[in-house]
């Protein structure tokens, strides 16, 4: 194998971890305030994908075409709508079960993606077919040998990267991060200081949904194409992401994020090589193998959750 | 200690039974989409008079009271089914699917309903019994019921190759095993040209010591629909398994099972061994899938990948939340509906998966407990303290 072919494998790994991290903190950020997880998240990421792309087939009716303006409001209106989604799911879906067994939460968010995903199926105009996603982004690449790099995909990637760490600044720097930790750590408590727990819990989905509203954007960009399945297995790499990480903790979602996707990779490269005649389609099917063992190893992740438990 | 012995008479639930063949030759028989869902409207407005004026109640009591008696009219009842379409294919097949489904829903519920583990790869598990007949038919000449058995066996080893990681790890994380697993096996299946890909692969019908069960029977000038067979057979297998988890919910076993559930810390407080019950539902669970999913196989002829996804696995697991968990009867009135509704009334069939879905989110905010919530042990019928 070539440098150039190489970096090309690490730089798509790359984007697709980014990808995976961005939803992957989406559940971590979930289940650090409220110790649920909101399974969902994917079906929401496609949804945001499908928000996105009817925005843009509105601005074009309106006569908006200049791609940077139509990238903006298609960013802002997804992330926005998704945001309001996410909310929405909190206070009806989430809240209301907390006294329930955890389970039942669980439960109630995976129904909730599939009628999100059947919905889409069903309700948007021919949404069992894949849809194209328009290429808003410049296509300029450079190439060195093997190894192209296209603007495109930089930009995705700074983007990616930029959402994750003003998420990190929120959760560290700012008042409302401080809140948001508080109730991660014990609602009971943040109460007593005079936080408002269920807007702070509201907030949180709501952040939490409009990252998955620009993963969703991010791949269609990527892709330049979305279909109304794509949210379960996106849904389902977050989440063996954040757990993989660790749940609860942001910088165990990303590390798990780009380690899902390095797994992919070797995947798709090492199987070929390793049994000639295997396909690289096993490179799914490895890394959720390697995910389940690796559970039996470290039952909470790299970054484990500190867990007490009170008899 | 007569009330002890007698609590109510064996009529009540008798009769129920007769009015639910009696209501079970109609839907089958209707053909209209007006009959049918007039029909459907109708069932729930008699079911909700009936509440009202207490007959549920005393038809639970006396279906308690008389499980014996009980659980023969539901076996007649079954079988008056069969004799009235003996010459018609698909309400005999809808018949056996439900048979067969009801026996991986009692695994799942085994599972999750008693022990507390979650498993989200239900379809995986039926699939691999499925898998294991088509292979087991095609390259050796095992007799047809030791392939069943080898189902059921394949299934419960596979699911053992999880049981580390999910004893391991609980709740949510043990959540994701089970997904990551059903996920995992559909890809597989998908990708692997020697189990046929994406277009999966054939079967022959089944065959016990002789007796070719794909072929009809005739009497005179009387032909039996060849599906009769299979209901025969699924029947069987579902009243096994159904004494089974019945016996195992009453038996220690049961209690054992229930308070890991409940409180894993206080019952390896009182040495309840957790990881043997664990392991004990979870493999029995499985085995019972990998059963019913090889008597499937070799009756609808073909296998293939799209029959084993995720979303197939929560209409399961929808089935066992719906019906009430933990409860067996609950979860086989909720098989029938989910399994026979759509397919009669075809306007819904597109949008099944949504309407379950929005069900079992109802379900879960407004009732928890299931359609028929679980009722508790119950070792003296009629006994009350």
């Amino acid at each position: 194998m070539t440098l150039g072919l190489l970096s090309q494998y690490v730089f798509n790994g790359l984007m697709l971890g980014m990808i995976y991290a961005m939803v992957a903190v989406g559940f971590t950020l979930f289940f650090g305030v409220l110790d649920v997880i909101k399974f969902s998240h994917g079906d929401v990421l496609m949804v945001g994908a499908f928000t996105g792309l009817a925005t843009y087939l509105g601005l074009q009716a309106l006569g908006v075409d200049s791609p940077l303006v139509q990238l903006l409001v298609m960013t802002v209106v997804a992330a926005l709508a998704m945001g309001l989604l996410g909310a929405l799911i909190a206070k009806y879906l989430v809240l209301p079960l907390r006294l329930a067994p955890p389970l039942n939460t669980l439960l109630i968010t995976l129904m909730l993606g599939s009628v999100l995903r059947e919905a889409v199926r069903l309700f948007y105009p021919q949404g069992s077919n894949p849809k194209p996603f328009p290429r808003l982004l410049p296509a300029d690449f450079v190439s060195f040998g093997a190894f192209t790099l296209r603007a495109d995909s930089m930009i995705l990637l700074l983007a990616g990267l930029a959402a994750i760490v003003a998420v990190h600044l929120l959760i560290t720097r700012t008042k409302l991060g401080l809140a948001i930790r508080a109730v991660a750590q014990d609602a009971e408590t943040a109460r007593i200081m005079g936080i408002n727990f269920e807007f702070i819990v509201l907030l949180t989905f709501a952040i939490g949904s409009g990252m998955a509203a620009l993963g969703g954007l991010m791949n269609g960009l990527y892709y330049n194409e979305i279909n109304f399945g794509m949210g379960l297995l996106l849904g389902v790499i977050g989440f063996s992401a954040a757990v993989i990480g660790g749940l609860g903790n942001i910088y165990g979602a990303i590390l798990g994020g780009f380690l899902f996707s390095a797994l992919q990779s070797i995947g798709a490269v090492a199987l070929p090589a390793l049994f000639p005649g295997t396909s690289t389609a096993y490179k799914d099917v490895f890394a959720f193998a390697v995910v389940i063992i690796f559970m039996a190893w470290r039952p909470t992740g790299l970054i484990a959750e500190k867990k007490s438990e009170r008899v | 200690m007569k009330r002890l012995i007698d609590p109510a008479s064996a009529f009540p639930a008798l009769i129920s039974m007769a009015g639910v063949t009696l209501f079970t030759l109609l839907f089958l028989h209707a053909e209209s989409q007006e009959a049918v869902l007039g029909l459907t409207l109708g069932a729930a407005i008699a079911l909700l008079l009936l509440a009202r004026f207490g007959w549920n109640a005393r038809a639970a009591a006396s279906f308690a009271g008389h499980s014996g008696a009980g659980n023969a009219s539901v076996i007649i009842g079954v079988l008056v089914v069969v004799a009235v379409f003996y010459d018609q294919h698909f309400p005999l097949l809808m018949l056996a699917s439900v048979l067969l489904y009801i026996v991986v829903c009692l695994g799942l519920n085994l599972q999750f309903g008693y022990a507390g583990v979650v498993n989200f790869a239900g379809a995986a598990f039926f699939g691999i019994g499925c898998y294991t007949a088509a292979v087991l038919t095609e390259h050796s000449a095992l007799p047809h019921l030791l392939v069943v058995v080898a189902g059921g066996v394949m299934a419960a080893g596979i699911g053992s190759l999880l049981i580390l990681p999910v004893l391991r790890t609980y709740g949510h994380y043990a959540a994701l095993i089970t997904i990551a697993f059903g996920i995992l096996f559909r890809v597989f299946l998908e990708v692997n040209d020697a189990l046929g890909g994406p277009q999966g692969m054939k079967l022959p019908g089944m065959e016990i010591f002789g007796w070719k069960l794909n072929d009809g029977l005739t009497f005179g000038d009387i032909e039996v629909s060849f599906y009769a067979n299979y209901v025969l057979v699924a029947l069987a297998m579902a009243a096994v398994a159904f004494m089974l988890v019945r016996r195992l919910e009453r038996s220690w076993i049961g209690l054992n099972l229930d308070a890991v559930r409940l409180d894993e810390t206080a019952c390896a407080a009182f040495g309840i061994d957790v990881a043997r019950w664990k392991i004990t539902a979870f493999t029995l669970g499985n085995f019972l899938a990998g059963l019913a999913g090889a008597v499937y196989a070799m009756m609808t002829g073909f296998v293939a990948p799209n029959s084993f996804t995720f979303g197939d696995s929560l209409i399961l697991v929808s089935i066992v939340i719906l019906g009430g968990i933990g409860n067996p009867w609950g979860l086989t009135v909720a098989t029938a509906i989910v399994l026979i509704l759509p397919e009669k009334l075809q306007f819904i069939q597109e949008y099944r998966l949504l309407l379950y879905a929005g069900l079992v989110i109802l379900i879960l905010l407004f009732r928890p407990g299931g359609l028929m919530p679980r009722q508790v042990r119950n070792y003296f019928p009629g006994w009350k303290p």
